[in-house]
């Protein structure tokens, strides 16, 4: 009769808080030595990443023979908080580690898993994600990007579009169209290929933020050949292959932490001694986000135990990404009558700009909000 | 859940579906029901899940008293099964055996307190729920627990909004059937955490019922030629539900486990789950309740539907132990306190 969506009450065991300690560690110490300011600077840091890899905090959870760790998503999971709330400059390595790499592990040749794996893991490069094109976002089965297979290897002709960091990254994982939809199955057609950035033919224009911030991309391909060997999986057959990928990159805390800084200000901002209000405003915030951070851990334990929690990946993505748009705002309401020393005023109105202007993005990057709500009305039944 | 838990929670589902079928007790033209379920509950040992065996209890554990809350919660339950539970548990913290029969605990409220002068109580208490259909009061009473007769007090008559009594009492001279020092750590602030916590386990359990029958309905229920259900406007309401009720559950069950597995009640990680379980429950019970009704329409808004069961049992459990505001101003507090980066080193610690 149970349509209850099931969260574990889930644990982080004791290694992983042990592996905490010596990334906060590390992060203290890379901050003293200048490696990276939190407070600004690039997201994108080719030494940091590089640093992060000799620890071995890149590929944590990948199989030893890649030069991985098969160590637990629930570490992984330590790494990845402790970072986001440092506003560590992962960008580099972010992707390709959460889910880039493992799409490779799962689904790619074993001589490209010998290439690129291990250099994944020493932080060396970067990934983008080619799914989304002009007129094909939330309706990912309307890609029309083409792969024709040839003698001398895959030929991509299209456009992708909104891809983040396709301009700096090494390689995408790229969706494009194989062959034609069938009558019964409009999401057949699709394949997932790896596409190395530098091959002949593929050209990125800049498409800005609101705010001018350069992140993603139009790239366009124009007859640029991929080695035959770069079909990833299945041809024909990327729907079936998304879905455990789908829940790597919906449930991590990137998905409620992203604007966190606002609220580490907002408690300074206000000061030890809050008034009614703004003390209840903090406190039901600090609820929801341990509520989100309890369900999300359940999901990494999920993960772990060889699960795939695509729909609890999806509430987690959607409760976590609401809350963490509206946090700028609700921070702006509590703080208004604050009347403090202005260091730490101006500290709080820098970051509450930045995160009010980024914060649209955050229910749309991913999978929609709508779209998201789609998914867990199937998970009811209801589709 | 682990094995124990799981059998308590079917024979808790048994006797709920047999004798407290929510659609039979909603037709039912008197109380007769009441007696056979509350027996049923006694004789399988569940009004007593938190009294050890030696004082006389199930001695069933912290875990499965809160996994018979929780169906009790699923079926909106109309006996004081979670009060019961509560006033055993606070009774095994002073060592007192359980008289058996029904029970309250007081006070619930973190603003009103009694105290102990020269074997006396005195102090007035708002919000007890059931107060003038137990037997007896357990009450904590500066660091001591004190049974009473609920006879010997001064119930003022009051209802809840699913009509259910809710009494202010009023203790003072009243002398109790015996009186305990307080164990284990357990003061004013435990009691009202345990509350809140069994409180968020009920409503965990009454919004998945909500969802459960919701969906139901929106599958069955046909508009414009079609099951409601299949309209995109109805199902991402039912999807806030469905997530409103996963936060729910995910976060009554994670203080269920913390409180299960404590080493002190003056722990800042148990506080800071049953703070949160007490405060994002409650909204999800504002917010669910909503899109169930939203849901059914007005047949929803009737009396002979059993909604209103659930809908008003959250509604009130909510504020008791103290509501989502008060829990919320607290924890702030707390949180200001300690600073931003104190913030996150307590978000981790817990
Ligand atoms: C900052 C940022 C970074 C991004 N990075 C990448 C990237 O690296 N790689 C990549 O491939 N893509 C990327 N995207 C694209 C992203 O995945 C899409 O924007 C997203 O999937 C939505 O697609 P769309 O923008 O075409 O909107 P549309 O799909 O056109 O949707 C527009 C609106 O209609 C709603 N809608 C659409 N379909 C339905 C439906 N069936 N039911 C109800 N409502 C519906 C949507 O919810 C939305 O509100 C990025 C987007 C952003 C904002």
């Amino acid at each position: 009769m149970s349509v209850a969506i099931q969260f574990d009450p889930i644990r982080l065991p004791p290694e992983a808080e042990a592996l905490r300690a010596e990334v906060r560690q590390f992060l203290k110490e890379e901050i003293t030595a200048g490696t990276f300011d939190p407070n600004g600077g690039s997201r994108d840091n080719p030494e940091f990443s590089r640093k992060v890899g000799e620890r071995g905090w890149i590929g944590i959870t990948w199989p030893k023979e890649y030069g991985g760790q098969g160590r637990s998503f629930l570490e992984r999971y330590v790494i990845n908080e402790e970072f986001l709330v440092a506003r560590a400059p992962t960008r580099k390595h972010f992707t390709a580690d959460r889910q880039s790499g493992p799409v490779l592990i799962k689904y790619a040749s074993e001589a490209i898993k010998q290439d690129i794996l291990p250099r994944i893991i020493r932080g060396e490069v970067s990934f983008c994600i080619g799914m989304s094109e002009p007129d094909s976002g939330s309706d990912l089965f309307a890609a029309k990007t083409k792969a024709e297979r040839t003698d001398g290897g895959w030929l991509i002709n299209g456009r992708k579009l909104w891809t983040s960091r396709a301009h700096e990254a090494d390689y995408m994982i790229g969706l494009f169209r194989t062959s034609a939809p069938t009558h019964d199955n409009r999401r057949h057609g699709l394949s997932q290929f790896l596409v190395d950035m530098k091959t002949p033919g593929i050209t990125c224009r800049p498409v800005l933020h609101p705010n001018g911030n350069y992140e993603f991309n139009e790239v366009t391909f124009d007859d640029a050949l991929l080695p035959l060997d770069n079909l990833l999986g299945e041809a024909d057959m990327a729907w079936k292959q998304a879905t455990s990928e789908l829940a790597y990159e919906r449930s991590g805390s990137e998905r409620f932490l992203e604007t966190i800084q606002v609220l580490m200000e907002l408690v300074d901002v206000i000061g030890e001694n809050p008034d009614v209000r703004e003390a209840e405003g903090l406190g039901r915030l600090v609820a929801q986000l341990h509520t989100l951070r309890r369900m999300s851990i359940s999901v990494a334990g999920m993960l772990h135990a060889g699960k795939e929690p695509v729909l609890e990946a999806s509430v987690v993505k959607d409760l976590g990404t609401v809350w963490e748009q509206a946090l700028p705002s609700v921070a702006r309401d509590l703080a208004a009558f604050v009347d403090s020393d202005p260091g730490n005023r101006i500290r709080f109105e820098e970051v509450l700009a930045r995160n009010i202007t980024i914060a649209p993005k955050l229910t749309i990057q991913g999978g929609t909000t709508e779209i998201l709500r789609g998914i867990v009305a199937r998970g009811l039944g209801l589709r | 859940m682990d094995e124990a838990e799981s059998l308590v929670r079917d024979a808790a589902t048994r006797i709920f579906q047999d004798l407290g079928d929510p659609q039979t007790l909603n037709n039912a033209a008197d109380d007769a029901w009441r007696a056979p379920l509350w027996s049923a509950l006694e004789e399988a040992g569940l009004t007593t899940a938190w009294v050890s065996d030696e004082l006389g209890g199930a001695g069933a554990g912290i875990g499965s008293g809160f996994a018979v809350l929780r169906v009790a919660g699923e079926f909106a339950v109309p006996l004081p099964l979670a009060e019961t539970l509560l006033a055993g548990w606070l009774l095994e913290q002073g060592g007192i055996v359980m008289p058996g029969g029904a029970m309250t605990v007081a006070p619930t409220r973190r603003a009103d307190k009694i105290s102990l002068v020269d074997g006396k109580l005195s102090g007035t208490v708002r919000a007890v729920s059931f107060a003038t259909k137990v037997d007896h009061i357990a009450v904590l009473a500066d660091d001591h627990v004190a049974l009473v007769s609920a006879a010997d007090c001064l119930c003022r008559d009051g209802l809840n909004l699913a009509g259910e009594p809710l009494n202010s009492v009023d203790l003072s001279g009243v002398t109790p059937l015996q009186i305990a020092t307080l164990q284990n750590g357990v003061d004013a602030k435990a009691l009202n955490m345990m509350g809140a916590a069994a409180r968020a386990m009920q409503m965990a359990g009454a919004l998945q019922t909500v969802l459960e029958i919701a969906v139901q309905y929106a599958e069955e229920r046909v508009a414009f030629g079609r099951p409601i259900g299949k309209f995109q406007a109805v199902q991402q309401n039912l999807a806030r539900l469905g997530e409103e009720a996963a936060a729910a559950i995910a976060i009554a069950n994670s203080t269920a486990h913390s409180i299960e597995t404590l080493e002190s009640w003056a722990d800042d990680g148990v506080y800071l789950d049953v703070a949160s379980a007490k405060i994002r429950v409650g909204e999800a019970a504002g917010q669910g309740s909503a899109i169930g009704h939203q849901t059914f329409g007005a047949i929803g808004f009737t009396k002979e539907h059993i909604l209103h069961r659930f809908v008003q049992r959250l509604w009130s459990w909510r504020d008791d132990f103290d509501n989502e505001a008060v829990w919320a101003a607290e924890l702030g507090r707390r949180v200001a306190a300690k600073g931003g980066e104190g913030l996150w080193h307590g978000l981790t610690a817990a």
